[in-house]
């Protein structure tokens, strides 16, 4: 790698740089789109005068959304839901893979297959509907939409194959002063685990704010909805009745979908660099491991 | 409790029974007693679920079904024109998909790595990176602006003095839209486990390779993608498996309409409309069963090939 690099070599480093600078432009772009629609009077969106800075610069959307409880009922459901359901997730997750990830547990032999072939064969979508609306009776409840997927199998790999990594002596030497076996797991293997729950804490928690589909097939009551479906509901062209028939409303039609799409983004675009590491330290121990 | 070291030691292990071992590592076990109920209510009474497939279901509680009907729903879809309408354009949307964004990723990952300023190379990782976390109703909200008739790609088409395109309700666009915005999506986060499969490869390989005179496309050919190759078989096995069952259901439910419907329905969306919009539950079970039994044979299938051929496989 000490040699020098050639013209030709040079050249493909300008080249480079340029196709890397375009592919920054047609990922942020969309973004971009997004906050200049929303900072923008409606006038300017419907009449397609808005490409990449906003035109007729106006906070009216915002103020709109403020003022409009609805907006806060759904960002207040998609909280709970995220909050309550990455707790259940994450626990769900350590405690299966902490005996999964002891090799001297004999069952386990019975027990890994039995999780993993999920991963390669599921149910489908209609006898997972059946089973929660009808056997189990939770349509309409936060627990149709936290409980189905709340392990998920290649989670569950990522943190066994953590465990598996955990030096066992520290253990050994724990239970020789008499720890239990339960003591063991929350004061010696838990903050030992620190990194691998923070990384399945925000897979979690970005999953669930991003959900919509469940929410979608099992809350009926419009006061449940997270904000992902009233998103949907505006992009699908929700009409005066969804948004509310006063003027201030209708003046908003054409910003207010954008300005929703913002705010619902705006907390993984924020907390986003600063974790990314975890997320990717996720993926790659994935590989590793399997 | 010295009783849990002893277990760990495997001379004393292999003497014990199995009801001795979980005698003594009973409080182990019973870690697995609430998620292992999850796995089987969850994901394996689903499974058996299925069975309603071939029995008459209605509605209501009793999950089972009325009685057996046979092969009956199955001839009905096999015999159903919009099933076979939504599995070719599942194959080709899955596919067309695939095509695209496999060699766009792997290319991708060969340009960062060349990348020789390690800030610039971070902050390109970062951006490209972004699309993943956002969540899909936002996505598909954002193809739609953008596409939109006063949107942006229109305005521009018509500052070029040409007619704008409805690119929403022309099915003729859908696979367009459809491979483009997976790709926006899909592209950085995909690079990952290729750059981290590039770092490992061993860098006297390198210097081997331009002492003999390989310029750095040749390297690329000669020395990189022959040490990702693994990553390569693996990805391309978790794809090929996910042709018929990925979850680009909820992908096409945000985007498609009943203009586009023709070009755009898959049997995920058929199943839905089906089964939970329609309320045929048994008609839509069996689509689903067999869409899932395809899933299983394809990434069978794949994985035994890349066993026999690159040695590398899943399981």
């Amino acid at each position: 790698m000490k040699i020098k690099p050639s013209k030709g070599y040079r050249t493909f480093q300008v080249v480079n740089t340029i196709l890397m600078i375009l592919v920054i432009i047609i990922t942020l772009y969309p973004f971009v789109y997004l906050v200049a629609q929303s900072f923008s009077s409606d006038v300017a969106v419907s009449s397609g005068r808005v490409t990449v800075f906003p035109i007729d610069f106006s906070l009216e959307t915002y103020k709109y959304i403020l003022r409009d409880n609805s907006f806060f009922k759904f960002y207040g459901n998609t909280i709970f839901y995220s909050v309550v359901g990455t707790a259940i997730s994450v626990f769900g997750t350590a405690i299966l893979a902490y005996p999964l990830s002891k090799s001297k547990l004999r069952l386990n032999k019975f027990f890994t297959p039995f999780v993993v072939f999920t991963m390669y064969f599921t149910g489908g979508m209609i006898p997972n509907y059946i089973l929660v609306t009808q056997w189990l009776g939770l349509a309409d409840s936060i627990w149709a939409v936290v409980l189905p997927g709340a392990i998920s199998t290649f989670n569950l790999l990522l943190m066994k194959s953590f465990f598996t990594g955990l030096p066992e002596e520290l253990e050994e030497a724990a239970a020789m002063d008499g720890m239990g076996v339960y003591g063991v797991f929350v004061k010696i293997i838990l903050p030992l685990s620190k990194p691998i729950l923070a990384t399945m804490t925000l897979f979690y928690l970005v999953g669930m704010w991003n959900e919509w589909f469940g929410p979608f097939l099992y809350l009926e009551s419009r006061d449940k909805w997270p904000i992902a479906l009233w998103v949907r509901q505006l992009v699908e062209g929700a009409n005066q009745v969804d948004i509310g028939s006063t003027a201030e409303a209708s003046s908003v039609q054409a910003t207010l979908k954008s300005a929703t799409m913002v705010l619902t983004s705006l907390p993984i675009i924020c907390v986003y660099p600063f974790v990314q590491k975890y997320f990717v330290q996720g993926m790659t121990m994935g590989a590793v491991k399997g | 409790m010295s009783k849990v070291k002893a277990a760990s030691r495997p001379a004393a292990r292999k003497k014990d029974s199995l009801l001795h071992h979980i005698r003594k590592e009973w409080k182990l076990y019973t870690f697995l007693i609430l998620p292992i109920l999850y796995y089987v209510l969850f994901k394996y009474v689903p499974v058996l679920g299925n069975i309603i497939a071939f029995r008459r279901y209605k509605g209501g509680p009793n999950i089972l079904g009325q009685d057996w009907v046979g092969f009956r729903y199955f001839n009905q879809f096999l015999t159903d024109p919009s099933f076979w309408n939504a599995f070719w354009n599942t194959l080709r949307l899955s596919i067309g998909y695939l095509l695209v964004r496999f060699p766009v990723t792997l290319i991708f990952a060969l340009l960062i790595n060349e990348i020789r300023k390690q800030k610039w190379k971070k902050t390109v990782q970062t951006i490209s990176y972004l699309p993943h976390f956002i969540s899909l109703v936002v996505v598909c909200g954002m193809v739609k602006e953008l596409l939109a008739s006063n949107g942006p790609i229109n305005s521009l088409i018509a500052s070029l003095g040409l007619d704008k395109i409805a690119f929403l309700s022309e099915p003729g666009w859908f696979d367009t839209i459809y491979i483009g915005s997976g790709v926006w999506q899909a592209l950085g986060w995909g690079t990952i486990l290729y750059l981290t499969a590039m770092t490992n490869i061993n860098t006297e390989l390198y210097e081997a390779s331009s002492i003999d005179g390989a310029g750095k496309f040749k390297q690329a050919i000669h020395v990189t993608i022959p040490g990702i190759m693994p990553t390569i078989m693996t990805l391309l096995i978790m794809d090929i498996g996910g042709i018929v069952t990925s979850s680009n259901m909820q992908k096409i439910l945000l985007l498609y309409n009943p203009l586009t419907q023709e070009r755009a329905d898959i049997i995920g969306t058929l199943v839905y409309r089906m089964g939970i919009a329609g309320g045929n539950f048994s008609y839509a079970a069996a689509v689903g069963l067999f869409e899932a039994v395809i899933g299983l044979i394809l990434v069978t299938g794949a994985n035994f090939l890349s066993k026999k051929f690159t040695e590398t496989s899943l399981w």
